[in-house]
C-alpha cells in the first residue's frame, strides 16, 4: 500500500534561521501516527508546512506528497483543493478557532455544504441540517439542538474541542492532523477527547497525525511515533518501544522524566 | 505545628456567587502541601487569599497563630519578610524594563531589608543554579526554564519562611520541567511550602500533603501517599484514572535509574 | 503547547529612516538655537524691498514690510519648539497623572475619568485652547502653550490609562505587589518605564499637533502676539501675498512639516531603540 503522506528531506528555514532540518517520515492510510517535541522544536511549523499554510517568511524545501499531491511549490489553487478531501487540522485552542460571532451549527455546516458541492451532492439546507446532526452525534455532543444556535464562549473548551473535530471530519479528510487539541483542557476533558479522536480515526479510516509535547497522551494515541528537537527528527520508531526503550539519549531525557512523574503518582515509589 | 491555615473561609468576588465555600485546611511547618484542581476549582483565588491580595468574606487566616490582615499595612509588610511566591507565566512575572540584578532583589529593597543587596542577590542566584553574571542581563535574554529560576531566586532572596507558588512548573517544558522540580525540592528543605497546580504528576512528585478542591469545596486532604493510593472522593477518583500514564515496559529497563 | 514564536534579539542597527528624523529634527532646533545670537536681520528691521523673492541679500525673500523672512523663519523655529515642548510637557504632566489615577481608580471613578477623556478629546484641540485663550483674556506665548497643554492632556490621559491597565495585568505587578512593593514605588519602577516607549511616540505625535495647533492659533491672531514671529504668523501674514509671492507661505509651511515629520520618525527610532523588551540585546 502506498503512503498517504510522505515527508522527504524537509527543511523550513527564514531569511537567517533554520527552522526544521532534513525531516523524513511517512504515514499510511489509516495509521495513526505521533510528533513528540517540546517548544521550538519545529513540530507545530510541519504540520503548517503539510497543510501549505505556513507563514511566508518561512521558505520551504524538499517533498511533502500528501495523496499524491505535491505540496512544497504547490499553488494555492492546487494546495485549496488538498485541504479538506486529503487533509484536515484540529487546533490547541479552540476558543481562537472558532468564529466567535457565529453559531456553531452554521460553523461546522460551512465545511459540510463545501463537501457536499465537492461531491456534486445535494447541497439544501435540510441535507446539510442532517449531515450537521450526524457530526455532532459522531463527537458524542450531547443537545445537539441547544448546541446549533450556542456560540462559543456558551459552551465549555470540551465541547469548543469537539465542535472543531466535527469541522474537520465534515471534510471527510484522509489525513486528520490534531496539534495539541488536548493541551489547554482539563485532565478529565482530555481523557474523554482523546478517546474520542482514537475512537473517530479507527471508525471512520482516517490517518492521524497527532502533536503534542505530552508523551504520555502521545502514547495513548499513536502507533508510531517521531521525537523531533530543535527542528530534526531525532527518533522513529513504534511507540510501545520508543517510550518504553528509546536509543535516543534526548528520547531517553524526555522518557525518564515522564516517568518521573508517574512514579511519583503510584505513591512515591 | 501549623503555620499556616484556613477556617471556614468564603469568597465571592462582587455580588457573584462564591468562588470558594467553607474551606479549612493547615499547613504544618516545614511542609510541603499541593493544592490540585482544575479549571474553575478556586485554587488561584485560594492562592490571592494567602498572598493577602484580596480578603475573604467569611472565615479566617491564620498565618503562624495570627489572624491574616490584609488591609493592615504595616501586618502585611511583616508578613511579606515572611511570605514570598513564584508564578506561572515565566514571561510575564520579570519586569522587561529592569535588570535582573534590581528584579531579584526587589523584595530587599521594598522591605527595607538590610544587608548587602549584591551580596544576597549573587546568594539567591546561585542557590537557584544561574551564574552571577545573570544579575546583569535582562529578562529576555533568558529561556523560560532560567526566567522561572530567577523568579524563585526572587522568592527566597528575602528568606520567607513560607513559599506559595502558582503553577509554578506548568509553563515549562517537559526537561525543564524536571529540574525545576529538583530546584523547588531543594529549597523545600529550608521552608514551607504550598503548590498550586492543576498538574497531579508534579504535586506528587513534590509534596507530602494534599488538598483536593473541586468547584471551590475540598473534596479530599492528607497525605498525599494515602491518597494517591486510595483515593476516597469521586472526582479524585476520575482525576487520578484521567491522567495518562507512560506505557509500561515489558521487561523493566536496566537503564531507568529508579 | 504550542511553539511560541521566539523573536530572535533584533539587531541593533539604526534604521537610516531614523536617521532622517534626527537630521531634520536637528536642523531645526540648531536655527532654533542659533536664533537667540544671530540672525541674518534684526526682525523687524525694513532691511529690504517688499515681497523680494529668495536672492543672496534674503535667502528666504522678505514679505510686504520688507522683512527678512528667514529671520522670521529661524525665530520662528525657536518659537514652535518652545510651544511644542512645553505643550506637550503640560500635556504629559496632566495626562500621565490623571490616567495613572484612572487605572488605579475604583470602577466608578476610572469610568467617569475616561468619559471625561472622551467628552474632552470630542472637542476639537484648537476650541478647547481658544477657549482657555478667551478666559484668560489676553493672547501671549504663555497662553498659547497653557491652552495647548490643557487640550492635549486627555488624549495622553486616554493612552496613559490604557497602557497602564494593560500593565497592571502582568504578572510582575502581582509580584511586585507581593515582595511588598507599595503602589507609588510601583507606578515608579513598573509601570512608568514600560508605557514609556509607546507614550514617547504618542507625545512625539502630540509635540506635532501642538506646533501645528499654535500656528492655527496665529493664524486666527490667537498666538503670540507681534512681533514674534511665529510660522502660523508668517503664514497668515503671506496670505494675502500668495499667488504674487508664494515663498512667504511655501517656506513656514515647509518648515512646519519638516519639524512635525522630524519629530515623528525619531520618535519612531527612540522606541525602537529604547523598547525594554529589545534593551540589553
Amino acid at each position: 500500500m502506498s503512503d498517504l503522506l510522505r515527508v522527504d528531506g524537509l527543511c523550513l528555514a527564514t531569511a537567517d534561521k533554520s527552522l526544521v532540518e532534513d525531516l523524513s517520515f511517512t504515514i499510511a492510510p489509516g495509521e495513526r501516527f505521533g510528533v513528540i517535541g517540546e517548544s521550538g522544536s519545529g513540530k507545530s511549523l510541519t504540520a503548517l508546512a503539510i497543510t501549505g499554510l505556513l507563514p511566508r517568511a518561512i521558505r520551504p524545501s524538499g517533498q511533502i506528497s500528501l495523496a499524491g499531491q505535491q505540496v512544497v511549490g504547490a499553488s494555492e489553487r492546487q494546495l485549496a483543493a488538498l485541504r479538506g478531501p486529503a487533509v484536515a487540522t484540529v487546533f490547541q485552542e479552540p476558543l481562537t478557532a472558532l468564529d466567535p460571532l457565529m453559531p456553531l451549527g452554521r460553523q461546522i455546516a460551512l465545511p459540510v455544504q463545501r463537501r457536499l458541492k465537492r461531491e456534486g451532492a445535494d447541497t439544501s439546507r435540510t441535507a446539510v441540517a442532517r449531515d450537521v446532526r450526524l457530526l455532532l452525534d459522531q463527537v458524542r455532543l450531547p443537545d445537539p439542538d441547544r448546541l446549533i444556535h450556542a456560540f462559543p464562549h456558551q459552551v465549555s473548551g470540551g465541547q469548543r474541542q469537539r465542535v472543531a473535530i466535527a469541522m474537520a471530519l465534515a471534510c471527510r479528510p484522509q489525513l486528520l492532523i490534531a496539534d495539541e487539541p488536548t493541551t489547554a483542557l482539563d485532565v478529565t476533558t482530555q481523557a474523554e477527547i482523546v478517546k474520542l479522536i482514537t475512537a473517530l480515526v479507527d471508525e471512520l479510516g482516517i490517518a492521524l497525525l497527532f502533536i503534542s509535547h505530552d508523551l504520555a497522551v502521545v502514547g495513548q494515541v499513536a502507533e508510531r511515533v517521531m521525537v523531533m528537537r530543535h527542528g530534526r527528527a531525532v527518533e522513529t520508531g513504534p511507540a510501545a518501544k520508543v517510550l518504553t526503550a528509546p536509543d535516543d539519549a534526548y528520547t531517553r531525557k524526555l522518557v525518564d522524566a515522564a516517568r518521573r512523574f508517574d512514579t511519583a503518582l503510584e505513591g512515591r515509589a | 505545628m501549623t503555620l499556616l491555615s484556613m477556617e471556614n473561609v468564603e469568597f465571592a468576588y462582587g455580588k457573584a456567587r462564591p468562588v470558594l465555600k467553607d474551606i479549612s485546611f493547615s499547613v504544618p511547618r516545614g511542609a510541603n502541601v499541593g493544592l490540585v484542581g482544575e479549571s474553575g476549582s478556586g485554587k488561584s483565588t485560594l492562592l490571592r487569599l494567602l498572598l493577602g491580595l484580596d480578603s475573604p468574606q467569611k472565615g479566617r487566616i491564620l498565618f503562624d497563630g495570627q489572624e491574616l490582615k490584609a488591609r493592615n499595612a504595616g501586618y502585611m509588610r511583616r508578613y511579606r519578610k515572611r511570605v514570598q511566591a513564584v508564578f506561572q507565566d515565566p514571561y510575564s512575572s520579570l519586569n522587561p524594563a529592569h535588570r535582573i540584578l534590581r528584579i531579584v532583589t526587589e523584595p530587599l529593597r521594598s522591605l527595607k531589608l538590610p544587608g548587602d543587596h549584591r551580596q544576597l542577590a549573587r546568594d539567591a542566584i546561585e542557590a537557584v543554579g544561574l551564574t552571577p553574571d545573570t544579575l546583569e542581563r535582562f529578562p529576555h535574554e533568558f529561556s523560560g526554564g532560567q526566567r522561572q529560576r530567577i523568579a524563585i531566586a526572587r522568592a527566597i532572596i528575602a528568606r520567607p519562611e513560607l513559599v506559595l507558588a502558582d503553577e509554578a512548573v506548568s509553563a515549562l517544558d517537559l526537561s525543564t520541567r524536571v529540574r525545576v522540580v529538583d530546584l523547588f525540592q531543594d529549597i523545600s528543605q529550608a521552608m514551607t511550602m504550598v503548590f498550586v497546580s492543576h498538574d497531579m504528576g508534579v504535586v506528587a512528585a513534590l509534596c507530602d500533603q494534599l488538598v483536593v478542591l473541586d468547584r471551590g469545596h475540598i473534596v479530599e486532604a492528607g497525605p498525599t501517599a494515602a491518597i494517591l493510593r486510595a483515593p476516597s472522593h469521586p472526582y479524585t477518583q476520575s482525576l487520578l484514572a484521567s491522567i495518562p500514564r507512560m506505557p509500561v515496559p515489558a521487561h523493566p529497563n536496566p537503564q531507568d535509574p529508579r | 503547547m504550542s511553539t511560541p514564536v521566539t523573536t530572535a534579539p533584533r539587531r541593533r542597527r539604526t534604521n537610516p529612516i531614523h536617521w532622517l528624523g534626527f537630521v531634520l529634527v536637528g536642523v531645526i532646533v540648531l536655527a532654533g538655537l542659533v536664533s537667540f545670537v544671530w540672525t541674518p536681520y534684526a526682525l523687524s528691521d525694513m532691511a529690504g524691498g517688499r515681497l523680494e523673492a529668495p536672492n543672496w541679500q534674503h535667502w528666504a525673500g522678505t514679505d510686504r514690510l520688507g522683512r527678512d523672512l528667514f529671520t522670521q523663519l529661524m525665530i520662528g523655529a525657536r518659537i514652535a519648539l518652545v510651544v511644542g515642548s512645553g505643550a506637550v510637557a503640560i500635556g504629559a504632566a496632566i495626562g500621565i497623572t490623571t490616567g495613572v489615577l484612572a487605572a488605579f481608580a475604583t470602577r466608578f471613578f476610572d469610568d467617569a475619568l475616561a468619559a471625561l477623556f472622551d467628552i474632552l478629546i470630542a472637542f476639537p484641540t484648537l476650541l478647547i485652547a481658544m477657549l482657555v485663550v478667551a478666559a484668560r483674556e489676553e493672547a501671549s506665548l504663555g497662553t498659547a502653550i497653557l491652552a495647548l497643554g490643557i487640550g492635549l492632556s486627555p488624549v495622553v490621559g486616554r493612552v496613559t490609562r490604557i497602557l497602564t491597565k494593560r500593565i497592571l495585568s502582568q504578572d510582575y505587578i502581582t509580584a511586585a505587589r507581593v515582595s511588598g512593593t507599595s503602589w507609588p514605588a510601583i507606578v515608579f519602577w513598573h509601570i512608568l518605564p514600560n508605557i514609556a516607549p509607546f507614550l514617547g511616540v504618542n507625545l512625539a505625535l502630540q509635540f506635532g499637533l501642538a506646533v501645528m495647533a499654535e500656528a492655527s492659533l496665529s493664524y486666527l491672531g490667537l498666538g503670540a502676539p507681534p512681533p514674534n514671529a511665529s510660522w502660523g504668523r508668517m503664514l497668515q501674514e503671506a496670505q494675502s501675498t500668495v499667488y504674487t509671492a508664494p515663498w512667504g507661505a511655501v517656506l513656514p509651511g515647509l518648515a512646519l512639516f519638516t519639524l512635525v515629520i522630524g519629530v515623528n520618525l525619531l520618535a519612531d527610532g527612540l522606541r525602537d531603540r529604547f523598547d525594554p523588551t529589545q534593551r540589553g540585546a
